[in-house]
């Protein structure tokens, strides 16, 4: 009987939850509803995820008012896979979050910040499941509005400009969303997502389906911040609270591509998307592009969240490259890296938010003897970094196999330069902070004190999890392999 | 039995690093754990003799990361003759830094130790890897843990020696090897090391040489020219990371990853037909004979005998590019014999930091005196390095000068013959300096370096004696190759 | 249908453009909300203009009506607008504590600010 309403329930308990969380509004409160519903929304996660793999996609009519009338909700292995990531991610950083919001946050904003959080999980879990393409804009509107309120509560003003910014270029990508819906529902009479996939065919030629296609394309593509429309990327993360950066990093972006596979594989058909569009080859050069400048400017941040924003904008270039490439090897390296990216990126705003709580600072100049005063967390950042660049036995790296695989595949020499060129970037950043925190002097007056408990967990978990799949893929690896081969419609 | 051998063989100094974290207030028990370790280990390798010997090849899958490409040991010949001198040579080194640790007065030792064990840990997976994965992955895990001890004294000379060292060999590593293997795979759909190799009939003569060229170039360890410089700058380490890690566990690494590729995934036979690899064997002539030269300009002892190794290793990719049994068997015997020489240089070299606190060749006249036994086994070990008997290096020559003439290339005769030259030219020098130069203003009081350290240098000093008259277990182990 | 006939689209475009190129040009913060807000509209009507139907009547059932208009769109933009409202509320909050925050709301001025820090 549950089992039937499992859909459902993932998106209904945050929603529910965020309501209460506005009316308990005393801090402990909010964050133990917080926690709990996230929870609760991992292990629906996790279970829609095992009835998908044992038996399938799953159809549910939302109030029972069944598909062209009602809004449907389809789970396949794609976006079961993506809500697992997003909320095991959220679950993990909400136990991180209770310290660090604490810190960061006034006490009668915490409340409000909690039902911000859960609301924006909501809409990310809300896009993920929705099979309705309209229903999909209200819940990507949903999760951008809660986004822009947490990241204007970061304590530097500067997070003030960064969410207006955010709020502008944000509006505007899901306007473009907006228009893009309208232009196919013009065209087809219809906004469920297998209904269009149906119909589209037939239509594929006129300029309506091609302009609707363009437009989602450049919202999606803001949504995503694929260079050049990740202006507002950088400023958004570094001046978020650590928890919302770390929440948002792991989470965000991998929804907005999720949306982009959605409509390119499954709505549009790879045969126009990437062959009769000239999306493949736009993809190739921004994502190259991506990685090698964003890595760049990495390497010059002072301020280690910028860096890592900005080390986000690379590696949303690698998640291009996988899909320009347009083959099941190039898309399973891009859902396979959705998921290890969420974990390297979780760990390491993580271990910077606990460095933050501890010495209040995020630059690279306050990290000087780090390594002997915080060990734990700057254990937590080694391996993050290891992973992002790719070393065996992390994560990362798995990735990196595939991508590049993929590429030789194809035989797309210059992507293979560019992947390899990306990961030696990241050395370059990733090892100033290393030597920094290892073997420049400490302060005077510094001492011995790490973060308590309650964030060196979560941050651990996200650690281990980066090792771990390093070497067990089988969940990682085995459920990409087959939503790649799903969407390209294939029998996996 | 010996499937979970491998696996241990792996595992036990990771855990006798664990355990000298653990006993790191207690600073005797703390060395005991190390020697332990060292001495468990040994008999754990030398346990994989006889069954190699008898033609089998032990081996254990660990993990399966990535479909396909197992995390797997295997112990076969090379990898086994590779594991025993990192084994042995890791002892008489840990016996050697616990005398130069404490006479330098050395920080961090505990962390320094730990490290260590770390990378002999590491440096056992390269030996024992079953497929390229294995092997790259343990590759990059000896880089890793040997960054903290090139690094250990903190200082701003360390700190850039450093960079220079991961800067090298994880760009040469991500860049050029890495990509190497997964072509390999894609290639050849299997990445194991496999007698006669793998790569026959999988690609045109070019794509061959390019991927031998990768692999060449991207196995920094080996320090073929133009990727050297981060053997020099890894020399700001204290004295017995450069005497095991720089002299042996790392470099050997590196050219025995190179042997091992050569062996088992192009296969000899693939190389010596298609000729593809020509201009690689040029590139180890050319670094033999300008690292010697090199290393004739350098007043730093230590830098010295860094430039000195990179020319000896390009002997051993020489051998390995000739592809021939003769080749091969003079690129194995070398690893052993250059890696008892070389190290003695190096325990010879700390010795005189601890006892005379000397760094230059040109500060040692007169030193032979005052440290006679440290002298007069940088002497021996010179001679061995420069392959003059009675001493071991001499086989290795011999067996690549065959190899060379057997491949047709007699000029390859006069670059190793050049090179011997060379060796005399920048070894020798030292010892008859410090024996018959005279310092007149030499401060007095100097005295031999402390007992642990001499005992390391005599165990050494004697293989390298002992590796001329008996160089047969080598060849014995290593037969199965050369069919 | 001649190009005159489809002049609520070509009123979608001028606006849609009007908006958005306010977005882009003002330094005023809210300027632009205004401009994003007239972006938002344009596209209303769009919606509103693909459910209208030559000739149809308001979609409740009567005798004799064969033809109504979608009523679909009307609904899926009630729910835009909603959005809109929100974001539009939203932004302005900010604008009012980004005025508390730097004493104003031109861009370059903040901009400004935030440099000499």
């Amino acid at each position: 009987m549950i089992s039937a309403q499992l859909p459902a329930l993932q998106v209904v308990v945050p929603l529910i939850a965020a309501a209460l969380c506005l009316v308990l509004s005393r801090p402990l409160a909010a964050w133990t509803l917080t926690f709990l519903a996230s929870a609760a929304a991992m292990v629906v996660s996790f279970l829609l995820l095992g009835a998908v793999m044992d038996s399938g996609t799953i159809d549910y009519a939302f109030g029972g008012w069944a598909a062209p009338f009602g809004i449907a909700y389809r789970v396949d292995l794609v976006n079961a896979y993506v809500l697992m990531i997003v909320s095991t991610i959220s679950t993990v950083v909400s136990v991180f979050a209770r310290a660090s919001v604490a810190s960061e946050i006034e006490k009668h904003n915490q409340g409000f910040f909690y039902t911000a959080w859960l609301l924006c999980l909501t809409g990310l879990l809300g896009i993920a499941i929705t099979g309705d393409a309209f229903n999909l804009f209200v819940f990507l509107e949903i999760s951008s509005l809660s986004s822009y309120v947490l990241i204007a509560m970061g304590s530097d003003r500067r997070a003030l400009t960064a969410a207006y910014q955010y709020l502008i270029m944000g509006t505007i990508g899901a306007t473009f969303i907006l228009i893009g819906v309208g232009l196919l529902y013009a065209l087809t009479g219809t906004l469920n997502m297998q209904d269009l996939a149906e119909r589209l065919p037939d239509v594929s030629g006129t300029r309506t389906a091609r302009t609707g296609f363009a437009f989602l394309t450049v919202g999606l593509g803001l949504k995503i911040a694929l260079l050049p429309l990740h202006l507002w990327l950088p400023n958004a993360y570094a001046y978020a609270p650590s928890a919302v950066s770390a929440f948002l990093a792991a989470t965000a972006t991998k929804v907005a591509v999720y949306v982009l596979l959605r409509f390119v594989f499954s709505v549009f058909g790879v045969e126009f998307a990437l062959g009769a569009m000239p999306l493949a080859i736009g993809l190739a050069i921004l994502g190259a592009i991506a990685v090698l400048s964003a890595s760049t400017v990495a390497i010059f941040q002072e301020n280690l969240k910028r860096m890592l924003a900005y080390s986000s904008v690379a590696q949303i270039g690698y998640l291009a490259l996988g899909i320009s490439l347009a083959t099941p090897a190039g898309l399973t390296a891009t859902i396979l890296h959705l998921f290890n990216h969420a974990l390297m990126k979780g760990a390491l705003f993580v271990a910077l938010g606990c460095i933050a709580w501890r010495i209040g600072s995020s630059r690279l100049q306050d990290f000087a003897g780090l390594g002997y005063r915080m060990p734990w967390t700057m254990g937590v950042f080694v391996v993050g970094g290891l992973s992002l660049i790719g070393i065996p036995l992390t994560a990362g790296f798995i990735s990196k196999w595939y991508l590049v695989l993929a590429a030789l595949e194809k035989g797309w020499w210059p992507i293979i330069v560019v992947i390899i060129a990306g990961s030696l970037l990241a050395v370059l950043y990733v090892w100033k902070v290393v030597e920094r925190a290892y073997l420049a002097k400490p302060p005077e007056d510094a001492t011995r004190a790490e973060a308590p408990p309650s964030m060196l967990i979560p941050a651990w978990l996200l650690a281990i999890a980066n090792l771990y799949f390093g070497f067990q893929t089988h969940l990682s690896v085995g459920v990409a392999t087959r939503a790649a081969a799903e969407l390209f419609g294939i029998a996996p | 039995m010996s499937d979970s051998l491998l696996t241990w063989i792996v595992f036990t100094p990771l855990i006798g690093a664990a355990a000298v974290l653990l006993t790191g207030r207690w600073p005797n028990l703390r060395e005991a754990v190390s020697l332990i370790t060292g001495g468990v280990l040994i008999t754990q390798v030398t346990q994989l003799i006889s069954p190699v010997l008898a033609g089998e090849t032990p081996s254990v899958l660990l993990a399966v990361p990535v479909p396909g490409v197992p995390l797997a040991l295997q112990a076969e010949p090379l990898g086994l003759l590779f594991a025993l001198i990192a084994a042995v040579l890791w002892v008489a080194t840990t016996v050697y830094a616990i005398g130069y640790m404490r006479g330098h007065g050395e920080k961090h030792q505990t962390r320094f130790f730990a490290f260590f064990a770390i990378a002999i840990s590491a440096t056992m997976g390269v030996a024992l890897a079953q497929n390229l994965f294995t092997l790259f992955l343990f590759y990059e895990l000896l880089t890793l843990s040997t960054y903290p001890l090139v690094t250990h004294a903190g200082t701003d000379e360390a700190r850039r020696g450093g960079r220079v060292y991961l800067g090298i060999l994880m760009g040469t590593s991500m860049g050029f090897l890495l990509l190497a293997v997964i072509w390999t795979w894609q290639l050849a759909g299997t990445t194991a090391f496999h007698p006669g190799g793998i790569l026959a009939d999988k690609g045109s003569p070019v794509v061959v040489g390019v991927l031998y060229a990768l692999f060449a170039f991207g196995i920094g360890k080996a320090a073929l020219m133009p990727f050297h410089r981060w053997l020099p700058a890894a020399m700001v380490a204290p004295t017995p990371v450069s005497a095991l890690l720089h002299a042996v566990a790392v470099v050997k690494a590196g050219v025995f990853a190179i042997l091992k590729i050569t062996v088992y995934v192009f296969g000899l036979d693939l190389l010596s037909v298609t000729g593809a690899t020509t201009p690689i064997l040029w590139v180890a002539a050319i670094t033999i004979i300008g690292a010697s030269l090199v290393a004739l300009y350098q007043d730093n002892l230590k830098r010295r005998l860094a430039y000195s190794t990179i020319s000896q290793l390009s002997y051993v990719v020489l051998g390995a590019v000739l592809a021939n049994a003769a080749g091969i068997a003079g690129a194995a015997v070398h690893i052993a014999t250059h890696a008892v020489g070389k190290i003695t240089l190096f325990f010879c070299a700390g010795a005189i930091l601890v006892a005379a606190h000397k760094t230059r060749v040109s500060e040692l006249d007169g030193l032979g005196r005052q440290m006679p036994i440290t002298m007069g086994a940088f002497l021996i070990a010179s001679l061995s390095i420069a392959g003059l008997p009675p001493m071991a290096g001499l086989w290795g020559k011999w067996y690549l000068s065959i190899g060379a003439l057997d491949a047709g290339y007699g000029v390859l005769v006069g670059v190793l013959m050049l090179s011997t030259l060379l060796n005399i030219a920048y070894l020798l020098p030292i010892p008859l300096r410090a024996f018959f130069k005279v310092d007149r203003d030499a401060p007095a009081g100097i005295t031999e370096a402390p007992a642990a350290c001499l005992i390391a240098i005599g165990v050494t000093t004697t293989l390298c004696l002992v590796l001329f008259f008996y160089p047969a277990p080598i060849l014995q182990l290593i037969a199965p190759l050369l069919g | 249908m001649t190009i005159a006939g489809l002049y609520n689209y070509w009123i979608v475009i001028l606006l849609m453009m009007t908006g958005f190129y306010v977005v882009i040009s003002s330094g005023n913060l809210v300027k632009k909300i205004i401009g994003l807000n007239v972006f938002q509209a344009s596209v209303f009507i769009l919606y509103i203009s693909v459910g209208k139907m030559a000739g149809g009547r308001v979609p409740i059932l009567q005798e004799g009506v064969s033809d109504y208009s979608n009523p679909l769109p009307h609904v899926l933009i009630l729910t835009a607008i909603v959005v809109g409202v929100s974001t539009t509320a939203l932004g302005l909050a900010l604008v009012v504590r980004i005025r508390e925050a730097y004493d104003s709301v031109e861009e370059v001025e903040i901009h400004r600010q935030d440099e000499s820090l």
